[in-house]
C-alpha cells in the first residue's frame, strides 16, 4: 500500500514527501541525489564521523565495464549496466571516457580466448594497435581486448563528486548520525552489510585493494590481467596514483589484508608493468562488498512504502547506483512494480 | 546349474562408500569460482552431487561472524567436504584441517598440499606427513595425490581409506593424461575407493574416468567456468552415470582390427590378398 499522498496528482504534494536516505556509500549518495533533484526534501545521515570512512565503495576501483561484466550476471545485467554508464555520463563530466582493456601472458593465452569468446563490445588488438593505444605496454603483450565503450574514476573523486552533487541539489547532509531518525513518510536504507540484520540473504564478500604511486608508469584506462587464479585490475586514478585490485573472497571478515594477498596484487601488477617495482605503496586495505545470492543488486519496498532497502550491488556498486536511484524514483512516483529491480514485500 | 542359462559376466554392483558412509551420487562438486552462490546452488542441485567441497581460506575462519556464504553451501544439503586448498607445507594443512573441522563439525578433510603455483601439483612427502598426522588426529582424510603407487601405499598405512589421484593438473581441462598409470592404480587397489580429483575439463573425460573403475569423479572448473554452469552440472551427472554403467556392464575392450558385427558366412576367402598381389615364384 503506497502513502495517499503519492496517488494525488497535485504535484506540491507528491515533491513535499520527506525522505531519510541511511548510509552515504554511493548507493546512498546516488538516493539522495536523485531524489532531491527531483525536488524531494531529502536528508542523508550517515554512521561515520568522517565521510566516507565506513564506505565499501571507497575501495572500489571505479570502472564503469558493462560488458566485460555481464558475463557473471543474469542477463539483465547488460541494460542495467548500460543505462548506468549512460546516467553516469550525463551527470559526471570528471569521467574518464578512455576505455578498457583486457591482457593476458603468453602461457595463458586460452584464457583470453575464452575471455573473448564470453564478452561483447570488444576489439581484439593485436600487438602494433596494443602499442598504439597504450604506448607503455608496447612489447609486454601480443593482443589485447579492447572495450571502448568503458569509463572510469577515481573512487575518493567519484565519492566527493556525488556528495557535492546531492549538497547541491538540496540534500541535507550529516555525518556521525549512528542512530538515524526515522520522522519521514520514507526511509531509504542504504547502510550496505551493515544492513544485513534485517536482510537474511545479504552476504558480506571481502576484497583487498592496493593504492600506488609510479612516476615511471603511465597507463591511460584500466588493464585488466588475466590470471588462472587471480585475475587483477589496475585502475589509473591520476596523479601518478593506481589502484590495484581486487580479490573476491567470501567471507566477511574485514581484517587487515593478508600477505597472500599483498603478495598476488602486487605480483599481478609487476607482471603487467615491470615499472611498478618501484611505485610507493600509498595505501593498503579491505573492504566488505554486499551481495545477494544472485550477486545482483535489489530494491526491497516493507512497510507499504515506508521502508526501502536498496543494498547487494556487489561489486557494481559504481555502476547500477544510478539506475538503482531511478528505480526507486520511479517507484514513489508512480508505484510501478514492474521495474525488475524493485521487490514489493 | 542350468546349461539353458547363460551368465551374464556383468561386475557385481558395488554401493558407492567413504568411510563407510553410502554416498548416493559419484560425483563430487566443488564449489570455488561460480558465478554466484545462487548459480552454484543450482549446479549442485543439477549435479545431484553428495558430496561439495570447500576450501576454507584462513580469513574465514578469523571470526567466522555468521559467514553467510558458508551457511549458503551448508544449505544445498550436500555433505561438505572441507579442502586445505593453496596449503604449501605439511604444518599448513594440518592448521587448516584444524580450523575447518571447527568450522564445519566435520573431522572428513580433502587433504591437499601443493608442491608448485604453477601445476599444483601435489607435494607428495608433505601430503604424506600431513595425512599421518591427522588421521592420528581422528580425521577421514581424502588426500589428493598423483597416480604414484608408492605414495598411495603410503597413504594407505598411515590409514587413508581413499585415495583421490589427479587426472590431469588442477584446472587445466586436459583429462586422464596418464592413463596407463591410472589404469595401473585401479588394477593395483581393486577395493579402495578411488576419486579422480583434478583435471577434468569435459563429460567425456569423467565418463572414461568410470569406464575405467573409479569410483568417483571431482569436477569444479569445468562447471564453475562453463558457459552455464547448471546444464553443464548435469552433463557431468549423465556422463558419470554412463561411465559407471558401462564399468559394470563391462566394456567390450578394444582390438586392432576391425571385427563384422554381421556374420560373413558366404564370403570365406575376403582376407585373401588379390591375385596379382601374390609373390611369384618362377
Amino acid at each position: 500500500m503506497r502513502s495517499p499522498k503519492l496517488t494525488t496528482d497535485d504535484t506540491k504534494l507528491v515533491t513535499s514527501l520527506s525522505i531519510i536516505v541511511v548510509g552515504a556509500g554511493v548507493l546512498g549518495l546516488w538516493q539522495a541525489l536523485t531524489l532531491a533533484r527531483l525536488g524531494y526534501r531529502v536528508r542523508l545521515v550517515e554512521a561515520s564521523a568522517e565521510p566516507f570512512a565506513g564506505a565499501a565503495s571507497l575501495y572500489g576501483g571505479v570502472m564503469l565495464a558493462t560488458d566485460r561484466e555481464a558475463k557473471s550476471y543474469p542477463l539483465i545485467f547488460r541494460r542495467l549496466g548500460r543505462e548506468g554508464m549512460t546516467l553516469w555520463r550525463a551527470a559526471c563530466p570528471d569521467l574518464s571516457c578512455s576505455g578498457g582493456l583486457v591482457v593476458a601472458s603468453a602461457r595463458d593465452r586460452s584464457d583470453l580466448e575464452r575471455f573473448a569468446r564470453d564478452t561483447q563490445g570488444h576489439e581484439t588488438l593485436d600487438a602494433t594497435k596494443l602499442a598504439h593505444l597504450e604506448p607503455e605496454l608496447a612489447g609486454r603483450f601480443a593482443s589485447a581486448l579492447y572495450f571502448a565503450d568503458e569509463a572510469h574514476m577515481a573512487a575518493p573523486a567519484a565519492m566527493k563528486f556525488l556528495l557535492d552533487e546531492a549538497r547541491g541539489a538540496g540534500s541535507d547532509v550529516s555525518f556521525g548520525v549512528s542512530v538515524p531518525p526515522e520522522d519521514a513518510d520514507t526511509i531509504i536504507d542504504c547502510r550496505g552489510l551493515a544492513a544485513r540484520d534485517a536482510l537474511a540473504n545479504l552476504r558480506g564478500v571481502r576484497g583487498e585493494r592496493l593504492i600506488v604511486r609510479s612516476r615511471e608508469v603511465t597507463l591511460r584506462r584500466p588493464i585488466q590481467l588475466l590470471h588462472p587464479r587471480h585475475s587483477l585490475y589496475v585502475v589509473p586514478w591520476g596523479d601518478g596514483r593506481y589502484m590495484i585490485g581486487a580479490t573476491v573472497i567470501e567471507t566477511e571478515d574485514d581484517g587487515p589484508v593478508t600477505v597472500r594477498s599483498a603478495l598476488e596484487l602486487l605480483g599481478g601488477a609487476y607482471a603487467l608493468h615491470s615499472g611498478f617495482a618501484e611505485a610507493e605503496i600509498l595505501e593498503i586495505g579491505a573492504g566488505v562488498r554486499p551481495a545477494f545470492p544472485d550477486n545482483m543488486p535489489r530494491v526491497i519496498v516493507r512497510d507499504g512504502g515506508r521502508h526501502i532497502f536498496v543494498n547487494g550491488a556487489y561489486r557494481n556498486g559504481y555502476l547500477l547506483a544510478p539506475v538503482l536511484a531511478k528505480a526507486v524514483a520511479e517507484y514513489l512516483e508512480s508505484g510501478a512494480r514492474a521495474n525488475a529491480l524493485v521487490e514489493v514485500v | 546349474m542350468s546349461m539353458n542359462v547363460v551368465e551374464p559376466h556383468a561386475k557385481p554392483q558395488r554401493p558407492f562408500a567413504l568411510y563407510g558412509v553410502d554416498l548416493a551420487s559419484r560425483l563430487l562438486l566443488g564449489t570455488a569460482q561460480y558465478p554466484s552462490p545462487d548459480v552454484l546452488a543450482r549446479a549442485v542441485e543439477a549435479s545431484g552431487a553428495s558430496i561439495v567441497t570447500v576450501s576454507l581460506r584462513r580469513e574465514q575462519a578469523r571470526g567466522r561472524k555468521g559467514e553467510r556464504f558458508l551457511e549458503l553451501i551448508e544449505a544445498t544439503g550436500a555433505r561438505v567436504l572441507p579442502n586445505t586448498a593453496g596449503c604449501r607445507t605439511a604444518k599448513e594443512a594440518i592448521t587448516t584441517a584444524h580450523m575447518a573441522r571447527e568450522v564445519f563439525g566435520t573431522d572428513w578433510v580433502k587433504l591437499e598440499v601443493i608442491a608448485n603455483d604453477d601445476t599444483l601439483q601435489p607435494e607428495i612427502f608433505g601430503l604424506v606427513e600431513a595425512a599421518t598426522a591427522l588421521t592420528q588426529d581422528g580425521f577421514k582424510v581424502l588426500p589428493y595425490t598423483t597416480e604414484d603407487l608408492s605414495i598411495a601405499e603410503r597413504l594407505l598405512a598411515v590409514g587413508c581409506e581413499v585415495l583421490m589421484p589427479w587426472g590431469s593438473p588442477i584446472g587445466s581441462g586436459r583429462g586422464l593424461a596418464n592413463r596407463y598409470a591410472l589404469q595401473s592404480l585401479r588394477a593395483y587397489f581393486p577395493d579402495v575407493p578411488l576419486i579422480i580429483d583434478a583435471g577434468i575439463g569435459a563429460p567425456s573425460h569423467a565418463a572414461d574416468a568410470m569406464e575405467m573403475g573409479y569410483d568417483a569423479v571431482l569436477i569444479n572448473t569445468a562447471v564453475a567456468k562453463a558457459g552455464a554452469p547448471v546444464p553443464m552440472a548435469a552433463a557431468f551427472a549423465q556422463a558419470i552415470e554412463a561411465g559407471r554403467a558401462a564399468f559394470e556392464a563391462g566394456l567390450m575392450g578394444a582390438r586392432d582390427m576391425a571385427s563384422p558385427s554381421t556374420p560373413v558366412a558366404g564370403t570365406p576367402f575376403f582376407d585373401l590378398p588379390p591375385p596379382d598381389s601374390k609373390p611369384g615364384n618362377d
